[in-house]
């Protein structure tokens, strides 16, 4: 009996990563930015979301898919800064993947959109391994987590373009090392941009509105 | 669990592949990345659930572990790195391309004949 090898090289999350990249492509087509945001548990996701959505709302058209394993409290949440929200809940699943977004948008006219915010399931691991077919990863951490956090997950930051530094209103309470952080981020991640808010106070909130709006900027030029 | 619907996944793609070449499957090669997020001892033990009552429940997983390498956009040169400190050693740049370690693969399959 002989054992013949047979090369198969086929990326394991191929499913996924195809209907992500069907996603990117009818994302671009409809002219929408799709931005998508993970962190732990209690980083403030919602909190920022709904605070950068009411101020966006005058300017923009805006949709936001939310993921929790249970409840639709964040859906309702963010429905108070606009109306077009929509709860992914996954029982059981630890993240999101391409093919919840797919179903949770099937019966949206992606073209009346200006962006979709795409809230993650709070974990820091396993949602690293699923593409969404967003534009663009907003990866938060809050003041109270720890400056080393990017450290201990580095795939996740690895696989953001964007880290936001959140409830910076309570950075001295926290003893929290500014560029401690900062040297964290950009040592799993060199270059990564690097915003800092506090959603409650406002502080920071001008600016990460500003960076929204200019993803809008880019598309008008096209 | 996480590693869990990764093992199911590799079933399914197990079963494309040896739907074209008949023969008990040996054993599976898999890549796995330092930087994929996925736990070597969590998807072997995974494995060992998702392979019970199926046609694979005695194929062996082996794992090949790749570590992280980069190329730098500014020298041109490919290094090897960690994790935490994916910097080219000379030039310091950021933006360093992923060659390596980002992987999640079914490489291989040994099939008897």
């Amino acid at each position: 009996m002989t054992t013949r090898l047979i090369e198969v090289r086929a990326n394991i999350l191929r499913e996924n990563d195809v209907l992500a990249r069907q996603l990117r492509e009818r994302f671009h087509q409809a002219g929408v930015s799709v931005v998508s945001f993970v962190s732990s548990p209690g980083s403030g996701k919602t909190t920022f979301l709904e605070t950068l959505m009411a101020r966006l709302a005058s300017r923009y058209r805006i949709a936001a898919l939310v993921g929790d394993l249970a409840t639709e409290n964040d859906a309702t949440r963010l429905q108070r800064a606009c109306p077009q929200v929509r709860q992914i809940t996954t029982g059981t699943v630890c993240h999101l993947d391409a093919k919840m977004i797919a179903a949770a948008l099937e019966d949206w006219t992606l073209e009346d959109l200006d962006f979709l915010f795409i809230e993650n399931v709070g974990n820091l691991v396993c949602p690293s391994s699923y593409d969404l077919g967003e534009q663009m990863r907003v990866v938060l951490l809050s003041v109270t987590e720890g400056e080393d956090k990017p450290l201990k997950y580095p795939t996740i930051f690895n696989t953001a373009d964007v880290a936001m530094i959140t409830k910076i209103d309570l950075a001295a309470a926290a003893e929290f090392d500014r560029e401690a952080a900062r040297r964290s981020i950009l040592s799993v991640r060199p270059g990564m941009k690097i915003l800092e808010v506090s959603a409650k106070t406002g502080l920071g909130m001008e600016g990460a509105e500003a960076f929204f709006a200019s993803l809008r900027a880019a598309v008008a030029r096209l | 669990m996480h590693e869990l619907s990764i093992a199911l996944s590799m079933i399914e793609q197990i079963e494309q592949v040896a739907a074209r070449h008949p023969g008990p499957v040996r054993s599976a090669q898999v890549r796995i990345g330092v930087l994929s997020g996925v736990d070597t001892e969590a998807l072997r033990f995974a494995w060992e659930i998702a392979r019970a009552g199926t046609q694979f429940a005695s194929t062996n997983l082996e794992i090949e572990n790749v570590p992280l390498r980069i190329r730098c956009p500014a020298c041109g040169d490919t290094h090897p790195a960690e994790v935490d400190s994916i910097l080219c050693p000379r030039c310091v740049t950021p933006e360093q391309q992923i060659l390596e370690g980002r992987e999640l693969q079914l490489a291989s399959l040994e099939i008897d004949e």
